[in-house]
């Protein structure tokens, strides 16, 4: 029971959160940038045409009613139209999220079992060369931009060879074979941006996990190695690397903003760039709840994973 | 406090010499960043945004890194893009500490009920994806110098409040904080005078992962085209405005992106090198 009443103290966190969230995307675009009336109609509109178009945006009504009329709109999916082409930013937006969801799904399928890998490598043989060469790898590629390996990747694979598009343009006529080649860049840039964070943490982890005495004793057992690493300490880690991987694929949010937006793939972080671009309200503040919801799911798995996984959680002191 | 500074100071110095080149040339690459930041002017061949031959023209003798998609000097360019990528996230740093560890300290310092409330609207502020609020903030205040600094800064404060409150809270129960406050010395004086002289080293290791963390999220945000505003340039915005040489053969786009990779990945090998030797001089 006592674990029930955590977790759903978990997701109303993650609820507040969401909220404040919202509160800060409605702040941002609709009160700080000023009168939209005036926006909209131009300097040279007449008070009463301002005063006309005000009373039909309800923007007279004081600031919580407009927020709390918004926030409805937004939760039961009608984001309204666009600003720019009329067209309906709910359904574009979730189209486009589709997209999204297969690059990272295809980025995740590929770079977690990569990190995990690397990570329990690097930490079951500390200091030695093989970890030396991963750790060091490691901070060299998390401090590069993350669009400097995709041009690299353009450079190598789009222009000298040839193999591959430049550009991921995908549709959902496209087949098996269109999608994987449009994919192959963006996701190749996606994993080596985000597995050497995975491997660093994975490795944490497991290093805590591997000076504990539960693992010396199997190691005086007489256990082999590969065992020590692979059954008794990957296990007991599986709490902190479920985490890791969930605080990761929220982090790829970042990511696959500059992603979509390098190789035009049309999914929901160049939406939002481009939203942004021409100053299309609605479909920015969509955009961003979908993300900031997605990122406060994940965030909130790898809470509720750990406490699942790790009885002493339960307990707080 | 001053020979235990010393004493770190000759252990960094005699690890500088075990790990060999590497730190060398990390320290001498940012010291010549830094050098082209403050006299770039000078040392550029031409100006800005002089259009001085045809776009695209390959690396030559007149022009050391080619000319851009408007024949503009890519050299001089990045010379200038540099003061002002450097400058941005020197800017962004310096907004994040005054705040986060200003805050930080003193949320650790009265302690109770108000760190608590702190810490958790603190840990509220850090569940937002920083890439998401920075591009709706944007979207509302249009992108402009102050609106970049202060919102990635405010962003990036939050980080540093977390750190900084830790670190003092583990300075607030030593003895001679005890014996300040039984003196009844006030609440400035104790951030000031007992707190921040005892946590300034890692701070400082702090301060350089914010300040590469700073440089990568402006260059991520002048790429997509909604930070660094033209006229004004920055590494981010070259990279962007380039980006189509790539399909004519051309390697424009990679030089800027080049330079802010020297910078950043020689700052978070002196940090690491920095921590992993100052952890060594207090064993």
């Amino acid at each position: 029971m006592k674990i029930l009443l955590m977790i759903a103290q978990r997701v109303a966190i993650g609820f507040a959160i969401l909220l404040l969230v919202s509160a800060v995307v409605f702040i941002a675009t609709e009160i700080l940038p000023g009168d939209v009336a005036t926006a909209v109609l131009g300097q040279g509109a007449t008070p009463e045409l301002v005063a006309a178009l005000r009373e039909r945006l309800h923007l007279d009504d004081p600031a919580y009613l407009r927020y709390f009329t918004w926030l409805g709109n937004m939760l039961t999916g009608d984001a309204g139209q666009s600003l720019v082409n009329r067209t309906d930013v709910t359904a574009t937006a979730f189209a486009r999220a589709q997209n999204s969801l297969i690059l990272t799904g295809v980025t995740a399928i590929v770079a977690v079992p990569l990190a995990i890998t690397l990570g329990l490598v690097a930490a079951g043989r500390a200091n030695s060369r093989l970890d030396r060469i991963i750790s060091s790898t490691s901070v060299f590629l998390i401090s590069i931009p993350d669009f400097l390996i995709a041009i690299f990747f353009v450079m190598v694979f789009a222009v000298k060879l040839g193999w591959l598009p430049s550009i991921a343009r995908v549709r959902a006529s496209s087949d098996m074979i269109d999608w994987l080649r449009a994919l192959a860049l963006p996701v190749a840039t996606l994993v080596i941006s985000v597995t050497p964070h995975m491997i660093r943490m994975t490795k944490t982890a497991v290093a805590e996990v591997l000076s504990t005495p539960a693992i010396e004793m199997a190691t005086l057992k007489g256990l082999p190695r590969w065992r020590v690493l692979a059954i008794h300490a990957l296990l007991n880690a599986f709490a902190p690397i479920a985490n890791v991987i969930a605080l990761n694929l929220a982090y790829l949010i970042s990511g696959i903003v500059v992603v979509e937006t390098l190789f035009n793939f049309p999914g929901l972080g160049r939406y939002m760039v481009d939203s942004v671009n021409i100053r299309d309200v609605p479909a920015i503040q969509f955009c961003a709840l979908l993300f900031c919801a997605s990122y406060i799911l994940l965030n909130l798995a790898a809470d509720v994973i750990a406490i699942l996984a790790n009885p002493r959680l339960r307990f707080p002191k | 406090m001053s020979t235990a500074f010393w004493q770190s100071g000759m252990t960094m110095l005699r690890d500088m010499r075990r790990r060999g080149v590497s730190i060398l040339v990390c320290l001498c690459i940012l010291v010549l960043a830094a050098f082209i930041a403050l006299f770039g002017p000078a040392l550029a061949p031409y100006s800005e945004g002089q259009i001085v031959a045809t776009p695209f023209l390959p690396i030559s003798t007149s022009h050391w890194l080619g000319t851009d998609f408007l024949g503009r000097d890519v050299a001089s360019r990045i010379i200038y893009g540099l003061r002002v990528t450097l400058g941005v996230g020197l800017g962004i740093t310096a907004v994040g500490f005054s705040v986060g560890s200003g805050l930080g300290f003193l949320a650790a310092t009265l302690g109770g009920r108000t760190e608590q409330v702190m810490s958790r609207l603190n840990d509220a502020f850090i569940s937002f994806p920083s890439m998401m609020i920075a591009l709706v903030v944007i979207a509302g205040l249009g992108s402009s110098m102050p609106v970049l600094i202060i919102t990635v800064g405010l962003i990036d404060a939050t980080r540093v409040f977390r750190v900084s409150r830790a670190l003092a809270a583990d300075i607030l129960v030593r003895d001679y904080v005890e014996v300040a406050r039984l003196r009844g010395e006030g609440l400035g004086w104790i951030m000031l005078h007992e707190i921040l002289p005892n946590t300034i080293a890692p701070l400082l290791a702090e301060f350089g992962i914010r300040f590469t963390y700073a440089i990568l999220f402006i260059s991520s945000l002048s790429f997509l085209g909604l930070g660094v505003q033209p006229p004004h340039s920055d590494l981010g915005l070259m990279v962007k405005e380039n980006i189509s040489a790539l399909v004519l053969g051309a390697y424009t786009p990679l030089y800027p992106a080049l330079v802010i990779a020297a910078v950043t990945v020689s700052a978070n090998l002196v940090v690491d090198w920095y921590i992993a030797s100052s952890k060594r001089s207090r064993r």
